[in-house]
Protein backbone atom coordinates (compact mmCIF):
# COMPACT_ATOMS: atom_id res chain seq x y z
CA UNK A 1 0.00 0.00 0.00
CA UNK A 2 1.56 3.42 -0.81
CA UNK A 3 1.75 5.87 1.59
CA UNK A 4 0.86 9.09 -0.38
CA UNK A 5 0.00 11.41 2.10
CA UNK A 6 3.20 13.82 2.97
CA UNK A 7 1.30 16.38 5.46
CA UNK A 8 2.93 19.32 6.73
CA UNK A 9 5.79 18.12 4.68
CA UNK A 10 3.92 17.84 1.36
CA UNK A 11 5.70 20.71 -0.41
CA UNK A 12 9.39 20.01 0.47
CA UNK A 13 8.88 16.01 -0.71
CA UNK A 14 6.77 17.11 -3.77
CA UNK A 15 9.00 19.74 -4.63
CA UNK A 16 12.12 17.86 -4.45
CA UNK A 17 10.51 14.93 -6.79
CA UNK A 18 9.22 17.47 -9.28
CA UNK A 19 12.78 18.97 -9.19
CA UNK A 20 14.29 15.42 -9.98
CA UNK A 21 11.52 14.48 -12.51
CA UNK A 22 12.25 17.66 -14.88
CA UNK A 23 15.98 17.32 -14.42
CA UNK A 24 15.77 13.49 -15.94
CA UNK A 25 13.40 14.70 -18.48
CA UNK A 26 15.87 17.61 -19.71
CA UNK A 27 18.69 15.37 -19.52
CA UNK A 28 17.29 12.82 -21.29
CA UNK A 29 15.82 15.16 -23.77
CA UNK A 30 19.01 17.09 -23.91
CA UNK A 31 21.33 14.26 -24.64
CA UNK A 32 18.95 12.47 -27.07
CA UNK A 33 19.02 15.92 -29.34
CA UNK A 34 22.31 16.07 -28.73
CA UNK A 35 23.04 12.71 -30.50
CA UNK A 36 19.92 12.95 -32.94
CA UNK A 37 21.28 16.11 -34.66
CA UNK A 38 24.50 15.16 -35.00
CA UNK A 39 24.14 12.41 -36.64
CA UNK A 40 21.39 13.85 -39.07
CA UNK A 41 24.31 16.68 -39.90
CA UNK A 42 27.28 14.04 -40.28
CA UNK A 43 24.99 11.44 -41.95
CA UNK A 44 23.95 14.76 -44.53
CA UNK A 45 27.47 15.69 -44.82
CA UNK A 46 28.77 12.21 -45.46
CA UNK A 47 25.91 11.90 -48.91
CA UNK A 48 27.99 15.32 -49.79
CA UNK B 1 49.49 0.74 -25.31
CA UNK B 2 45.94 2.45 -24.09
CA UNK B 3 44.52 0.89 -20.90
CA UNK B 4 41.08 0.67 -21.70
CA UNK B 5 38.50 -1.95 -22.91
CA UNK B 6 38.62 -3.17 -25.98
CA UNK B 7 35.44 -1.54 -27.16
CA UNK B 8 36.49 1.86 -25.88
CA UNK B 9 39.41 1.87 -28.19
CA UNK B 10 37.34 1.86 -31.52
CA UNK B 11 34.78 4.13 -32.00
CA UNK B 12 33.34 1.81 -34.28
CA UNK B 13 33.07 -1.24 -31.98
CA UNK B 14 32.11 1.52 -29.28
CA UNK B 15 29.20 2.50 -31.48
CA UNK B 16 28.01 -0.67 -32.13
CA UNK B 17 28.54 -1.81 -28.20
CA UNK B 18 26.60 1.21 -27.02
CA UNK B 19 23.65 0.97 -29.75
CA UNK B 20 22.07 -1.87 -27.80
CA UNK B 21 23.73 -1.07 -24.43
CA UNK B 22 22.17 2.41 -24.25
CA UNK B 23 18.65 1.20 -24.07
CA UNK B 24 19.30 -1.60 -22.23
CA UNK B 25 20.66 -0.05 -19.18
CA UNK B 26 17.88 2.78 -19.78
CA UNK B 27 15.26 -0.39 -19.08
CA UNK B 28 17.58 -1.71 -16.33
CA UNK B 29 17.49 2.20 -14.72
CA UNK B 30 13.65 2.43 -15.45
CA UNK B 31 12.50 -0.88 -13.39
CA UNK B 32 15.16 -0.38 -10.49
CA UNK B 33 13.74 2.87 -10.51
CA UNK B 34 10.27 1.71 -10.09
CA UNK B 35 11.04 -0.48 -7.76
CA UNK B 36 13.09 1.80 -5.42
CA UNK B 37 10.15 4.03 -5.85
CA UNK B 38 7.62 1.04 -4.70
CA UNK B 39 9.84 0.36 -1.64
CA UNK B 40 10.54 3.63 -0.76
CA UNK B 41 6.83 5.20 -0.79
CA UNK B 42 5.55 1.49 0.90
CA UNK B 43 7.48 1.70 3.87
CA UNK B 44 6.78 3.81 6.71
CA UNK B 45 7.30 7.26 7.83
CA UNK B 46 10.57 7.80 9.80
CA UNK B 47 9.69 8.02 13.15
CA UNK B 48 12.00 11.43 13.58
CA UNK B 49 11.72 12.84 9.73
CA UNK B 50 8.17 12.03 8.95
CA UNK B 51 7.48 11.79 5.06
CA UNK B 52 10.67 13.97 4.61
CA UNK B 53 12.24 10.57 4.61
CA UNK B 54 11.06 9.99 1.11
CA UNK B 55 13.04 12.79 0.29
CA UNK B 56 16.60 10.63 0.69
CA UNK B 57 15.24 8.13 -1.75
CA UNK B 58 16.35 10.57 -4.40
CA UNK B 59 18.67 12.45 -2.46
CA UNK B 60 21.43 10.03 -2.05
CA UNK B 61 21.83 8.34 -5.25
CA UNK B 62 22.01 12.17 -6.62
CA UNK B 63 24.74 12.96 -4.30
CA UNK B 64 26.31 9.95 -5.37
CA UNK B 65 26.41 10.19 -9.11
CA UNK B 66 27.62 13.82 -8.55
CA UNK B 67 30.49 12.16 -6.64
CA UNK B 68 30.31 9.18 -9.51
CA UNK B 69 30.49 11.13 -12.82
CA UNK B 70 32.65 13.37 -11.64
CA UNK B 71 35.44 10.35 -11.21
CA UNK B 72 34.01 9.16 -14.65
CA UNK B 73 35.37 12.40 -15.93
CA UNK B 74 38.49 12.66 -14.02
CA UNK B 75 39.60 9.09 -15.25
CA UNK B 76 38.66 9.79 -18.97
CA UNK B 77 40.61 13.04 -18.84
CA UNK B 78 43.37 11.23 -17.59
CA UNK B 79 43.47 8.43 -21.03
CA UNK B 80 42.96 11.55 -23.12
CA UNK B 81 45.78 14.02 -21.36
CA UNK B 82 48.23 10.80 -21.23
CA UNK B 83 47.22 8.14 -23.86
CA UNK B 84 45.53 11.10 -26.39
CA UNK B 85 42.83 8.83 -26.85
CA UNK B 86 40.01 10.04 -28.55
CA UNK B 87 37.29 8.30 -27.40
CA UNK B 88 38.28 9.40 -23.83
CA UNK B 89 37.88 12.48 -24.45
CA UNK B 90 34.38 12.44 -25.77
CA UNK B 91 33.44 10.28 -23.08
CA UNK B 92 34.87 13.42 -20.66
CA UNK B 93 32.91 16.06 -22.50
CA UNK B 94 29.79 13.79 -22.49
CA UNK B 95 30.24 13.47 -19.05
CA UNK B 96 30.27 16.93 -17.64
CA UNK B 97 26.62 18.07 -18.08
CA UNK B 98 25.27 14.96 -16.91
CA UNK B 99 27.34 15.48 -13.26
CA UNK B 100 26.17 18.84 -13.52
CA UNK B 101 22.96 17.91 -13.65
CA UNK B 102 23.31 15.20 -10.72
CA UNK B 103 24.75 17.67 -8.68
CA UNK B 104 22.53 20.34 -8.85
CA UNK B 105 19.59 17.77 -7.80
CA UNK B 106 22.12 16.54 -5.07
CA UNK B 107 21.89 20.17 -3.60
CA UNK B 108 18.11 20.72 -4.57
CA UNK B 109 16.77 17.57 -2.94
CA UNK B 110 19.03 18.31 0.57
CA UNK B 111 18.34 22.05 0.89
CA UNK B 112 14.71 20.61 0.45
CA UNK B 113 15.07 17.74 3.04
CA UNK B 114 17.21 20.42 5.03
CA UNK B 115 14.79 23.34 5.49
CA UNK B 116 12.13 21.07 7.70
CA UNK B 117 14.88 18.98 9.43
CA UNK B 118 18.18 21.47 9.97
CA UNK B 119 14.99 25.11 10.10
CA UNK B 120 17.37 25.99 6.55
CA UNK B 121 17.52 25.50 3.07
CA UNK B 122 21.34 26.29 3.10
CA UNK B 123 24.41 26.69 6.02
CA UNK B 124 27.92 26.86 4.81
CA UNK B 125 29.18 23.46 6.55
CA UNK B 126 31.84 21.59 4.92
CA UNK B 127 30.12 19.07 3.26
CA UNK B 128 27.53 21.83 1.09
CA UNK B 129 30.20 23.79 0.76
CA UNK B 130 32.47 21.28 -1.30
CA UNK B 131 29.13 20.07 -2.91
CA UNK B 132 28.80 23.43 -4.72
CA UNK B 133 32.12 24.10 -5.14
CA UNK B 134 31.92 20.43 -6.99
CA UNK B 135 29.01 21.82 -9.20
CA UNK B 136 31.59 25.32 -10.01
CA UNK B 137 33.95 22.68 -11.27
CA UNK B 138 32.10 21.29 -13.38
CA UNK B 139 30.57 24.26 -14.76
CA UNK B 140 34.16 25.85 -15.49
CA UNK B 141 34.71 22.48 -17.29
CA UNK B 142 32.13 23.31 -19.73
CA UNK B 143 32.83 26.89 -19.98
CA UNK B 144 36.30 26.41 -20.87
CA UNK B 145 35.99 23.68 -23.04
CA UNK B 146 33.45 26.25 -24.65
CA UNK B 147 35.61 29.02 -24.71
CA UNK B 148 38.76 27.90 -26.73
CA UNK B 149 38.02 27.89 -30.47
CA UNK B 150 41.20 25.06 -30.90
CA UNK B 151 39.45 21.93 -29.42
CA UNK B 152 42.63 20.20 -29.37
CA UNK B 153 43.59 23.02 -26.22
CA UNK B 154 40.26 23.04 -24.88
CA UNK B 155 40.55 19.64 -24.37
CA UNK B 156 44.06 19.48 -22.54
CA UNK B 157 43.40 22.45 -20.72
CA UNK B 158 39.79 20.97 -19.38
CA UNK B 159 41.81 17.80 -18.93
CA UNK B 160 43.97 19.91 -16.52
CA UNK B 161 41.50 21.27 -14.77
CA UNK B 162 39.10 18.36 -14.86
CA UNK B 163 42.33 16.29 -12.58
CA UNK B 164 43.32 19.27 -10.66
CA UNK B 165 39.57 19.23 -9.20
CA UNK B 166 39.44 15.66 -8.76
CA UNK B 167 41.19 16.83 -5.51
CA UNK B 168 37.77 17.98 -4.33
CA UNK B 169 36.66 14.07 -3.99
CA UNK B 170 38.08 13.13 -1.34
CA UNK B 171 37.56 16.78 0.94
CA UNK B 172 33.30 16.36 0.25
CA UNK B 173 33.51 12.07 1.46
CA UNK B 174 35.69 13.00 4.48
CA UNK B 175 34.52 16.63 5.25
CA UNK B 176 31.94 15.14 7.96
CA UNK B 177 34.68 13.67 9.24
CA UNK B 178 37.05 16.11 8.91
CA UNK B 179 35.27 19.31 9.93
CA UNK B 180 32.02 19.55 12.46
CA UNK B 181 29.11 19.67 9.97
CA UNK B 182 25.59 19.73 10.22
CA UNK B 183 25.55 17.10 7.64
CA UNK B 184 25.20 13.88 9.20
CA UNK B 185 28.28 11.28 8.27
CA UNK B 186 28.03 8.57 6.29
CA UNK B 187 25.01 6.57 6.43
CA UNK B 188 24.81 3.94 3.67
CA UNK B 189 28.34 3.38 2.07
CA UNK B 190 30.25 2.86 5.62
CA UNK B 191 32.25 0.35 7.34
CA UNK B 192 30.59 -1.40 9.74
CA UNK B 193 27.59 -1.69 7.81
CA UNK B 194 24.30 1.15 6.71
CA UNK B 195 22.95 3.16 9.79
CA UNK B 196 19.15 3.21 8.00
CA UNK B 197 16.86 0.29 9.01
CA UNK B 198 16.36 -2.65 6.30
CA UNK B 199 13.14 -0.37 5.46
CA UNK B 200 14.43 2.60 4.17
CA UNK B 201 17.74 0.65 3.18
CA UNK B 202 16.67 -1.33 0.34
CA UNK B 203 14.96 1.42 -1.45
CA UNK B 204 17.55 4.13 -1.27
CA UNK B 205 20.35 0.88 -2.55
CA UNK B 206 18.04 0.28 -5.50
CA UNK B 207 17.35 4.12 -6.32
CA UNK B 208 21.11 4.49 -6.56
CA UNK B 209 21.52 1.10 -8.78
CA UNK B 210 18.64 2.91 -11.21
CA UNK B 211 20.21 6.44 -10.75
CA UNK B 212 23.60 5.09 -11.79
CA UNK B 213 22.34 2.51 -14.69
CA UNK B 214 20.16 5.97 -15.78
CA UNK B 215 23.49 7.86 -15.83
CA UNK B 216 25.09 4.89 -17.71
CA UNK B 217 22.21 5.06 -20.52
CA UNK B 218 22.77 9.23 -21.05
CA UNK B 219 26.29 8.60 -20.62
CA UNK B 220 26.67 6.70 -23.66
CA UNK B 221 23.97 8.42 -25.93
CA UNK B 222 25.91 11.45 -24.70
CA UNK B 223 28.91 9.92 -26.34
CA UNK B 224 27.33 8.73 -29.51
CA UNK B 225 26.41 12.53 -29.96
CA UNK B 226 30.07 13.46 -29.55
CA UNK B 227 31.40 11.24 -31.78
CA UNK B 228 28.86 12.04 -34.64
CA UNK B 229 29.73 15.73 -34.14
CA UNK B 230 33.43 14.97 -34.14
CA UNK B 231 32.41 12.76 -37.50
CA UNK B 232 30.48 16.21 -38.72
CA UNK B 233 33.24 18.50 -38.28
CA UNK B 234 35.65 16.21 -40.16
CA UNK B 235 33.55 15.97 -42.60
CA UNK B 236 32.71 19.34 -42.84
CA UNK B 237 36.42 20.05 -43.32
CA UNK B 238 37.25 17.52 -45.77
CA UNK B 239 34.20 19.22 -47.58
CA UNK B 240 35.97 22.80 -47.69
CA UNK B 241 38.96 21.39 -48.62
CA UNK B 242 37.53 19.45 -51.45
Amino acid sequence: MLHLETGKYAFFVWTAYGISAGMFVLMIAGSLAHARRWRARAEALGRK
Amino acid sequence: MIPAPAFLSNPERFMAFSRWAAPLFGAIALVLGLAGLWLGWTAPEDYQQGATVRILFIHIPAAWLAEFVYACLAVASFLALVFRHVLADAAAQAAAPLGAGFTVLALATGSLWGRPMWGTYWVWDARLTSVLALLLIYLAYMALRASLDDETKAARAAAILALVGAVNLPIIHYSVDWWNTLHQGASVFRAGGSALAPVFYWPVILMVLAYTSAFGSLWLVRIRGEVWRRRADAAALRAARA
